[in-house]
């Protein structure tokens, strides 16, 4: 315990870099999502088929190897572009951009199940109605689809939030200076290394963010529940 | 020129493979039968703590469903804790962590299980998968249509009973799509094998790349074999809950 009081810079750090790599890529999902679900239910055949290939990829590789892919891969990729085109000099991808650039592309990917579920469960008549009023497609997506779609996207919402925060204990693995990665350099600097003590450290403060995030989602869905009645 | 026409195929294989493709396929070839071995122990590790976490989870569900006094706190806690935090922090905690007490180091389980990465992510993964199906199968249970239990009891089936000829067989039947999924979640998390020095699919990529200094062969290679492997696993899974699953189909119209 003490241990863990001498280190709790070290680990707010970490915990720091962990919630922002989790809200960062929480912010990317959502906007993959909402796209990843417009063109699977958009009419053309062409965007339809991206979508799919896209929830299909993910679906079928763990979160890990596209981080890796990501980090190491890409950023040859960028640079062998960037050679070839001569439009940018050497660039380094950072763990951090690594880090959320891949965990949002995998659950934009769940994100665009759940909207797309979300959007479906809403009554056509209702867009219609919102149509014969004379809306825009943008007023009617902000005034009649969105609050929606928010409260049949909730649970499952709720969900891929906290499998993204898990999730985020991976980046440790490509060297970013996350709570998982700080914890674990801490407890090597002991003889024998004091590695229980700082993981399960690092547990508890995971149970903490994840009772955090249950308490504002409930409050999130009783906001967008009013006037409905639960069973 | 006249050099070229000296090499044989297989040599201007490799040559154009390791210079003009943008993936080194050849020597991707030539590692295969190591990639072969990371898929037997992904698949070794996911079946095995798969098959020990379900047997586990049954009577922790029925204990959950059934609000069992003594034991429905501390499972609680028990599922709440394994699917609330990360399994690479678990596996940090087992694999490194133990090594911390010296009472452990000193048992008779440390050195044939302990101190090996195998046993720890095999004992890990259980536990893990263990509560996350605890879950989705006491939500199951708890589900079971009520005309179901009192069929069993109005012929007379003692508890024991009605739970292992009604209760059960409906409930896998109504998770096994639940299941499927946690089936392919474990596989994905099989590559947290990696990080603790075993060589599973992502294992030997990252081996690959390292040795070769390459930056994208090993891992487009494990992204290939993750991606036939979940297809397979789905595909079986369909076919299963075809079967197991008939009676909630809609039945189809027979024209006359």
């Amino acid at each position: 315990m003490e241990l863990i009081w001498e280190y709790r810079v070290l680990l707010l750090a970490g915990t720091a870099v962990t919630i922002q790599l989790a809200i960062g890529s929480l912010f990317l999902s959502v906007v993959l999502g909402l796209i990843g679900a417009s063109a699977k239910l958009a009419k053309n055949p062409v965007s339809q088929r991206i979508a799919a290939g896209y929830t299909t990829l993910v679906r079928g590789v763990p979160d890990l190897v596209l981080m890796m892919l990501l980090f190491y891969g890409g950023q040859q990729i960028v640079n062998d572009l960037g050679s070839a085109t001569g439009l940018w000099d050497y660039v380094e991808i950072n763990q951090l951009t690594a880090g959320i650039a891949s965990i949002g592309f995998v659950f934009g990917a769940y994100m665009t199940e759940t909207f797309r579920g979300a959007i479906l469960a809403i009554p056509r008549g209702q867009i219609e109605a919102g149509i014969s009023c004379g809306m825009m497609p943008f007023t009617i997506f902000y005034r009649i689809t969105w609050p929606q779609m928010v409260r049949h996207a909730l649970p499952s919402f709720t969900n891929n939030w906290l499998v993204l925060v898990k999730a985020t204990a991976l980046v440790s693995v490509i060297g970013l200076h996350d709570l998982v990665w700080n914890a674990s350099t801490a407890a090597r600097s002991f003889r024998p290394a004091q590695s229980f003590t700082f993981m399960f450290a690092v547990l508890i403060i995971y149970l903490i963010l994840t009772a955090i995030s249950d308490v504002g989602l409930r409050w999130l869905d009783r906001r967008y529940s009013i006037g409905v009645r639960r069973t | 020129m006249a050099e070229s026409s000296n090499r044989t195929f297989w040599e201007y294989l490799a040559y154009v493979s390791e210079n003009h493709s943008p993936l080194d396929f050849v020597l991707v070839a030539d590692h295969i039968d190591k990639f072969l071995y990371g898929t037997l122990l992904t698949l070794e590790i996911t079946v095995l703590s798969l098959l020990i976490g379900g047997v586990l989870s049954i009577p922790l569900a029925i204990a959950r469903a059934y609000k069992h006094p003594i034991f429905n706190g501390p499972i609680w806690g028990y599922t709440y804790f394994f699917r609330g935090t990360p399994l690479l922090v678990q596996v940090y905690l087992v694999y490194y962590g133990l090594a911390q007490f010296d009472f452990v180091r000193e048992s008779f389980l440390w050195d044939p299980i302990l101190s090996k990465a195998w046993w720890c992510a095999l004992i890990t993964f259980s536990l893990n998968t263990s509560a996350y199906t605890a879950e989705f199968l006491r939500g199951a249970i708890e589900n079971t249509p009520r005309g179901e239990i009192e069929a069993g009891r109005a012929c007379g089936m003692s508890q024991f009973r009605l739970m292992w000829r009604i209760v059960l067989p409906s409930t896998f039947r109504r998770a096994l799509p639940a299941y499927s999924n946690e089936v392919i979640f474990m596989l994905h998390s099989s590559v947290v094998l990696s990080t603790i020095t075993l060589q599973d699919i992502l294992g030997v990529g990252r081996w690959l790349n390292g040795r070769y200094y390459l930056a994208y062969e090993g891992f487009v290679t494990a992204m290939v074999f993750y991606m036939i492997l979940v297809f397979v696993i789905s595909r079986g899974f369909r076919i299963w809950e075809k079967h197991w699953l008939a009676h909630l189909r809609p039945r189809e119209i027979q024209s006359a």
